[in-house]
């Protein structure tokens, strides 16, 4: 009787975790084990978009609890990372913080991977990611992003010994990046012939650079502008690379309401030149004069 | 200026926050290795059953958390079971769920081999005395079986510690994240800070885990002897 009991609960919890398994497909499970930004670009069909349980919080749902989860990065100087006394701080931050004030609601940040920044949202963990999420087509089809707050195009910085100045220059070379990132996809796409080295963490990136690990490192270019600026030796051969991209609020595919709600607060904005301020705040600090404002923020999701 | 890189530890909270992200390691790694004791104990006793079917059960759940990296099963159980089935599980929780179901299954695997390795006629000579199957267990086979197990469950808590590093990717804010963070806020200014801290996180890791590895030392020699 004791082992017929112990066999059909071992029988039981094993179905639980192979039920658990077969939930996510091997495409996702493959990108969840290595974290890159194949987690990201990887789209999920009609059918598992329809079994997923995970719904976000509506605007009405976010009120009564009187709290708004926000999903940013934690480690990613100047746009979100948590300063000496444990505060969240940054550009993003600056305005999570005016979105929860005007939604009359507390804040809650959660600190999220590059990588992982869409499964946030799809497995409805944060109600709204603003993580210095660039808007991308393969994004678009697994979230919602509300309109632009910034715009930005890629950079290359590299030793003042053996600058690079045009992209073709690392064919067969060592680029470092950070996984999960613009610059990743980029470059995958356009030139296969350089060698990615890819860290999780910006600082392991810079560290890398710095080591001789690679030849150059890419991110957006305002970053490695304010980089070379501290770094004696390193200059940005190329400062504007690709398209333009902007980079937008994101929240769970379907969710209308609080998509709506960013929008208007975002329009309603650019009456104060919110991000201008916010520019003022917490990029200026870091950029000085290596950037210009009006080169990086969007007033009112327009992007001109 | 050679200090600079070292001063970031004692700037505004930042020690205070490695402290705290210590304490998020040990909290999850303890729990989970306290469940993977308990739990793996039972598993190991279901192993040792002569029933077939049983033993293609365990054997599957063994090679299965054997053969999948923890990375993939903390991100099929935070993301994983809210997209399946909506429970949504915090980081912590879902951190504490897959190192119980990993180390419950190398926890199992070493009571098993711990009972295996405790000769027949053991068993034989306490029924010959009259114990029954519980006195046997409690008297003479668990005290054998807790000697020869004990170093490796301590040997298991220090996997465990170092192993918790991971749960960073589920957001969880441990001692390598506070770490990686204070490193991020300071790149520009004090590109040396790095160093400092991977060194001090390498300190509070070593301070925790080699009085452990010497206990699981002590007590290997005492019981030889």
């Amino acid at each position: 009787m004791k082992k017929k009991l112990l066999t059909t609960l071992l029988a039981l919890t094993l179905g639980a975790v192979a039920l658990t398994g077969c939930a996510n497909s091997s495409k996702e499970t493959q990108s969840s084990s290595t974290a890159e930004s194949t987690q990201e670009t990887a789209t999920n069909d009609a059918k598992e978009e329809d079994s997923n349980k995970a719904t976000a919080r509506t605007l009405d749902e976010i009120k009564e609890s009187g709290k708004i989860v926000i999903g940013v990065f934690s480690d990613k100087k100047p746009f979100g990372y948590v300063d000496s006394n444990g505060d969240f701080q940054g550009y993003d931050v600056y305005f999570g913080n005016r979105l929860a004030k005007d939604l009359g609601v507390e804040v809650e940040y959660v600190p999220v991977e590059a990588a992982s920044r869409v499964e946030y949202l799809v497995s409805a963990k944060v109600d709204i990611i603003l993580a210095n999420f660039t808007v991308t087509d393969e994004r678009a089809e697994q979230v919602d992003f509300a309109l632009p707050y910034m715009k930005v195009a890629l950079g290359i910085v590299s030793p003042e010994s053996a600058l690079i100045t045009a992209p073709e220059q690392l064919n067969g070379k060592t680029l470092i990046i950070s996984k999960g990132t613009t610059a990743e996809t980029y470059f995958t796409e356009n030139y296969p012939d350089v060698k990615l080295l890819k860290f999780d963490q910006y600082s392991e990136a810079y560290n890398a650079l710095l080591d001789g690990r690679g030849d150059a490192l890419s991110t957006d270019n305002t970053e490695v502008l304010a980089w070379a600026l501290e770094n004696e030796g390193y200059s940005v051969g190329v400062d504007s690379l690709g398209s333009i991209d902007t980079i937008a609020p994101a929240v769970q595919k379907g969710n209308k309401e609080l998509l709506d709600f960013i929008n208007e607060e975002i329009k309603s904005l650019a009456g104060e030149q919110f991000f201008h301020a916010a520019y003022e705040e917490t990029l200026a600090p870091v950029y000085g004069e290596a950037a210009d404002p009006d080169s990086l923020v969007v007033e009112g999701g327009i992007v001109e | 200026m050679q200090d600079l890189g070292i001063r970031v530890l004692f700037e505004g909270k930042n020690l205070v926050r490695l402290l705290g992200g210590l304490w998020v390691t040990l909290q999850i790694s303890l729990l989970s290795v306290a469940l993977s004791i308990l739990l793996g104990i039972i598993l190991g006793m279901i192993m040792n059953m002569k029933n077939p079917v049983v033993k293609v059960i365990t054997r599957i759940y063994l090679e299965f958390v054997r053969i999948m990296p923890q990375l993939v099963l903390l991100f099929l159980v935070y993301f994983g079971l809210t997209k399946a089935f909506g429970i949504n599980l915090s980081g912590e929780v879902s951190a504490v769920i897959v190192f119980t179901i990993w180390g419950t299954a190398e926890m199992g695997d070493l009571v098993r081999g711990a009972l295996q390795s405790i000769p027949k006629h053991q068993y034989e000579s306490g029924r010959a005395i009259g114990l029954n199957e519980f006195q046997i267990y409690a008297h003479i086979i668990i005290p054998q079986t807790i000697r020869r197990l004990l170093p490796l469950a301590i040997n298991l808590v220090t996997r465990m510690i170092k192993t918790t590093s991971l749960i960073v990717l589920i957001g969880v804010v441990e001692m390598v994240k506070v770490g990686q963070q204070i490193i991020e806020s300071n790149r520009l200014e004090v590109p040396s800070a790095a160093i400092w801290i991977y060194a001090f996180i390498f300190f509070l890791y070593f301070i925790v885990c080699y009085p452990i590895s010497r206990l699981s030392v002590r007590l290997e020699k005492k019981w030889k002897d």
